[in-house]
């Protein structure tokens, strides 16, 4: 794992990061002046460093579900591209789909994560506009999920785990991912994932962009980073949906329950995988190195299991998503009566 | 149990409907027995949940199952209102506690599974029920070993639930390969519109998609994708027609051929014995007077064919050609 710096802004680009931020960039003036005049000037650094201390705790305790989006987007945030550089080693990248093109906006790659060989799939933002351009944000092409599964597939036959990385907005709503079946494409990818015979672990690293995210994401452990979040709809869209107004986004990030910890309550996610504090932006060493220690354990255990025990349990997992034990409860019952509402004995008049 | 015949007194609006593609008007009555497709234009019109089992399995043989399955509200979701009430009053309006029925059915006599979304209940939104269902309707056609139909009519996954929606498309898909792995035949029937997180799953991955004429199919829905690429969208973008055309679709079938369709479908690739098929008991519409062109005798004819050929390939307008050979 090789080491890199972490990189802090120096420039806010998120409104409640600015006292953090104004305050970091007073710490390195000072800490730039004691170099270059040899002077000591610890003791005016200390107070400052306890402060920006106390206000990332005030500040990333408090978060709002909007807040968390913003930082799930935040530029600075560690992307797949930092995460190969920081957790896997001897990436060998595999292009395309063989039918129509190479889709950027998602890396498929052989890859060693510890001591796992896996296959690894990843949704590519870029950092340099080149590169945000080369994947499209992020949002991928239907060719970019046939990729991906002729990946899964090869994985499948030679027996390695799959690793996901999740950060998209969305898959890509154009002419020719229309003409070119992204709904299709995207269902494919749910569906044979379901029964793909090797164990596979999932990671929100950032946004988990609906049926786009989906599409690589059927697993058998959920991993979500603490302020990534996953959602049937942007908060924009559905704000200009729901609440017929793209302003609202506040609320309904609010009320779509789209976070790390909202969606473990709800019983989606298998571990939210804390962040430093003050977010994944502030050090990506960190980020990635507790990350892989997760990735790591899961892949152990998920490997420990008989292969048709493990598509039974991905099977049961995916079976009654979502439902919650009454639902559950109820539609068992309701199979032994074949279907039929319970009858309720009617009290005489 | 929940055995839906269409009844005179259930026809919706007046006397008269204003076709809304051509502006024709159209005795209503006259409207229904022909699928509630234009007689001037072919415009197929939106149906109702029990429409569509009249226009697609026998007279009486629907039998609704799971119909107590409620949504719940696990979100507490409150936008301009609250999710709960909206549940409420569109269950009362519906006359159903959700987007979507299942149930056996017959289709010209043989078994088979049917499921109708309706999108009248919220946009046909697919909440956790509505997963669910489509799963269940999965199993009752594995566990009767039946052939399967969705019909298809959706925004996309609800909102108000979630990534709890969101999660359905992988229940749905997880049941749906189980299925193929047994050798279930499932037909889909994409109808306008079909958009988001089920076409993105369940009405996508099946073995024969058929869609109705003109129906609005795609993954984003046209407005998201002009406010994306911020251009116009080409003519017919999105249409049943422009999705066969780019290889999407199997094939294009009016509504009143749908019957006759799938009975081939099932014939072709899950016969049955001859005894297995029953015939319906009344013919679908009551005996009409105003000496409409009886679909029923063109589905006794392809009845009588069953088990013989499809026709030689047909064009967009399938079955048109058919027809008028069937009333000589
Ligand atoms: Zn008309």
């Amino acid at each position: 794992m090789a080491a890199k710096k972490p990189d802090v802004p120096t420039t806010p680009s998120l409104d409640f990061e600015k006292p953090i931020v104004e305050l970091e960039n007073k710490i390195r003036e000072l800490e730039q002046l004691a170099q270059q005049s040899q002077m000591d000037l610890t003791t005016e650094i200390r107070p400052l460093k306890e402060l920006r201390e106390k206000l990332l705790r005030q500040i990333y305790t408090h978060l709002t579900p909007w807040q968390m989006v913003r930082l799930a987007r935040h530029p600075n945030r560690p992307l797949t591209s930092d995460y190969v550089q920081l957790m896997f080693d001897d990436v060998i990248e595999l292009h395309g789909d063989r039918a129509f093109g190479d889709d950027r906006a998602i890396l498929t790659a052989l890859a060693r994560i510890g001591d796992e060989r896996v296959m690894l799939i990843a949704h590519r933002k870029g950092k340099t506009t080149e590169e945000r351009m080369a994947a499209n944000w992020g949002c991928a092409h239907p060719e970019g999920y046939r990729k991906a599964l002729l990946k899964m597939k090869l994985a499948e036959k030679f027996g390695l785990p799959l690793v996901t990385l999740i950060n998209t907005p969305g898959a890509y709503p154009g002419i020719g991912a229309e003409e070119r079946g992204q709904a299709a494409a995207i269902a494919k990818n749910i569906l044979e994932m379901s029964r793909l015979r090797v164990p596979v672990v999932s990671v929100v690293i950032g946004e988990g962009g609906s049926g786009g995210a989906l599409g690589i994401g059927v697993c058998d452990r959920l991993l979500m980073l603490e302020y990534s979040y996953y959602s049937v709809i942007s908060p924009e869209g559905c704000a200009a949906i729901l609440w017929k107004d793209g302003d609202k986004a506040e609320q309904a990030a609010t009320a779509l329950k789209i976070t790390s910890r909202d969606l473990m309550a709800l019983g989606l996610v298998d571990e939210v995988v804390p962040e430093p504090l003050g977010g994944a932006h502030r050090d990506h060493f960190k980020t990635a190195l507790s990350l892989r220690d997760r990735i790591l354990a899961a892949l152990k255990n998920l490997k420990s299991m008989p292969m048709d025990r493990l598509i039974e349990a991905r099977y049961e997992r995916y079976r009654w998503i979502g439902n919650g034990d009454e639902l559950t409860q109820q539609v068992k019952r309701a199979r032994l009566r074949g279907g039929r509402p319970e009858v309720v004995a009617k009290s005489e008049p | 149990m929940a055995w839906v015949r269409f009844r005179k007194k259930d026809m919706p609006g007046g006397l008269w409907t204003k076709c809304p593609s051509c502006g024709e008007m159209i005795f209503s009555k006259e409207l229904l027995e022909n699928f509630k497709i234009c007689k001037k234009c072919s415009f197929h019109m939106n149906t109702t949940v029990d429409e569509r089992v009249l226009f697609t399995c026998d007279v009486d043989t629907f039998d609704e199952l799971y119909t107590d399955l409620a949504p719940v509200d696990r979100l507490q979701f409150v936008d301009k209102g609250s999710y709960g009430d909206k549940l409420k009053a569109t269950a009362k309006k519906a006359g159903r506690l959700e987007a979507m029925t299942i149930g056996y059915g017959r289709v010209l006599g043989r078994e088979c599974v049917l499921g109708v979304m309706n999108f009248q209940f919220l946009g046909g939104s697919m909440g956790v029920v509505v997963g669910e269902k489509v799963t269940i309707a999965v199993e009752m056609a594995l566990e009767r070993r039946v052939p399967l139909v969705l019909v298809c009519s959706s925004g996309g996954a609800r909102m108000h639930e979630g990534a709890l929606s969101l999660m359905q498309m992988a229940k749905t898909c997880a049941a749906l390969a189980r299925f193929a792995d047994a050798g279930g035949l499932y037909v889909s029937i994409l109808t306008d519109p079909t958009t988001g997180g089920v076409t993105a799953s369940f009405a996508t991955m099946a073995d024969v998609i058929l869609a109705e004429p003109n129906a609005l199919i795609g993954f984003a829905g046209p407005r998201v994708i002009q406010n994306t690429i911020r251009q116009e969208l080409p003519e017919g973008f999105q249409r049943s027609e422009f999705l066969l055309s780019r290889g999407q679709l199997d094939r294009i079938v009016r509504r009143d051929e749908i019957p006759q369709t799938l009975f081939r479908l099932f014939e072709y690739l899950v016969p049955v014995a001859p005894e297995q098929i029953v015939a319906p008991a009344r013919p679908r519409f009551e005996a009409s007077t105003n000496g409409h062109d009886s679909s029923d005798k063109a589905e006794k004819a392809a009845k009588d064919k069953s088990g013989s050929r499809l026709p030689a390939e047909e064009g967009a307008e399938a079955g048109k050609d058919e027809k008028k050979k069937k009333k000589k």
